[in-house]
């Protein structure tokens, strides 16, 4: 699984990340997490707001930090 | 009923029995104003907070956009600046939202009504300003904010400065972002308690700060004091208190309490609201962000526009209120 997490690098995208990778140990499951700061990579996905998650190039939630439990469910749905 | 009686009846009781200051005192006065004040302002923010979250969750970046794409002046600045206010936006997504506005359609001037009204109306200023002035001022507040966000993105859109923005951003092309899961309640109400803990754990201090040198204010500083120097009678002291507002950008939640005190002492109204519409609405950092996608030049007239706007709000409310 790929993870990608969307973002400027501001407080709010470095949140998402650590929430990604807690969840990604929480489920042990095998997933590379890519930090994306590219502005028009980041438009490529149809993202106005960050940070932004997306999963296998499919776009999961944008423009808010989410809680664990949100992260870990969105996750599991991807599996 | 003011619902905050009971807090008034529990901050006179502390200071005036159980520390058995007087009533008369200034240290009296001082105290209890800060122990009312405090709960009150956190208390107000926690609760408005909560419901700005929820209602936020329904009107995301990506459908103002589409609300907004193909719009026309005028009406496009109005609607632009009215869903300015409740779409959530942190400075830090400012680049992908005019990015993505501008390959949308929308047109200039009306982008720059949303990016005007976006933080001028922020819902910590309306909240602590209904607290501490209660709602003609709120009002007084928000009507102007949208005036000033409509009209300059109405002068920005007749000026044709398409040119004036990065070429780049012409270039970009957004791909569809398809439908996102939808947030169930439970999701939405664990995500506004969470942004009530971040807000309110972020602005707490500046909040009791702000109080607490308006507490000594209020207790120590004669009534009136303040006519003279930002009264209605000095020409100078809209631009002033503008100037004074630009560097303390963002930090509404301990300005806000410190304002309601020099009101008190002869600070005239509209040099107020001016005061406050430059610290939430004049960003320096938010410019800095938006040099990605904007020449100077074009930062230079959103500014101007802007800090002219503001100051005109503030002459004209002295010169009305007074």
């Amino acid at each position: 699984m790929v993870i990608k997490v969307l973002g400027s690098g501001c407080s709010n995208c470095q949140k998402l990340e650590a929430l990604a990778e807690k969840a990604v140990a929480q489920l042990g499951i095998d997933a590379e997490i890519i930090e994306v700061k590219d502005i028009p990579e980041i438009m490529a996905y149809g993202v106005m707001s960050t940070p932004a998650l997306v999963i296998d190039e499919q776009l999961k939630l944008a423009g808010r930090v989410p809680s664990l439990d949100e992260v870990v469910h969105i996750l599991e749905a991807a599996k | 009923m003011d619902p905050f009686y009971p807090l008034q009846l529990l901050s006179d009781w502390l200071t005036y029995t159980v520390f058995g200051l007087s009533p008369t005192s200034k240290l009296g006065l001082s105290v209890d104003f800060f122990l009312f004040d405090v709960p009150k302002v956190l208390i107000l923010l926690a609760v408005v907070i909560f419901f700005v979250a929820i209602i936020r969750s329904f009107f995301p970046p990506e459908k103002t956009r589409k609300y907004l794409s193909h719009s026309r002046l005028y009406a496009g600045n109005i609607a632009a600046a009215l869903l300015g206010i409740v779409t959530p936006f942190c400075s830090c997504s400012a680049v992908p939202l005019f990015i993505g506005f501008v390959e949308s359609g929308v047109p200039l001037g009306v982008t720059f009504s949303f990016l005007v009204a976006s933080p001028m109306i922020n819902e910590v200023a309306i909240i602590l300003l209904f607290g501490l002035f209660g709602w003609k001022i709120t009002a007084l507040y928000i009507v102007s904010g949208l005036f000033i966000a409509i009209t300059s993105g109405i002068i920005i859109g007749k000026l044709g400065l398409e040119s004036w923005v990065e070429e780049y951003v012409y270039q970009i092309r957004m791909g569809e972002a398809g439908e996102l899961p939808q947030q169930t309640w439970p999701e939405k109400f664990a995500y506004a308690r969470g942004y009530v803990k971040e807000i309110v754990g972020k602005v707490w201090p500046y909040v009791v700060a702000g109080i607490g040198i308006g507490a000594v204010m209020h207790g120590y500083i004669p009534n009136d004091f303040l006519v003279k120097y930002a009264g209605p009678s000095n020409p100078f002291a809209v631009p002033i208190a503008v100037l004074i507002g630009v560097p303390l950008y963002s930090n509404a939640a301990g300005v806000i309490p410190l304002v309601s005190v020099l009101v008190e002492k002869g600070m005239a109204m509209g040099t107020v609201l001016a005061f406050m519409m430059a610290v939430v609405g004049l960003s320096l950092p938010e410019a800095i962000i938006l040099r990605k996608v904007l020449k100077p030049k074009l930062i230079a007239v959103y500014f101007g526009v802007n800090a002219v706007g503001i100051i005109a709000i503030g002459y004209l409310f002295n010169w009305v209120l007074h």
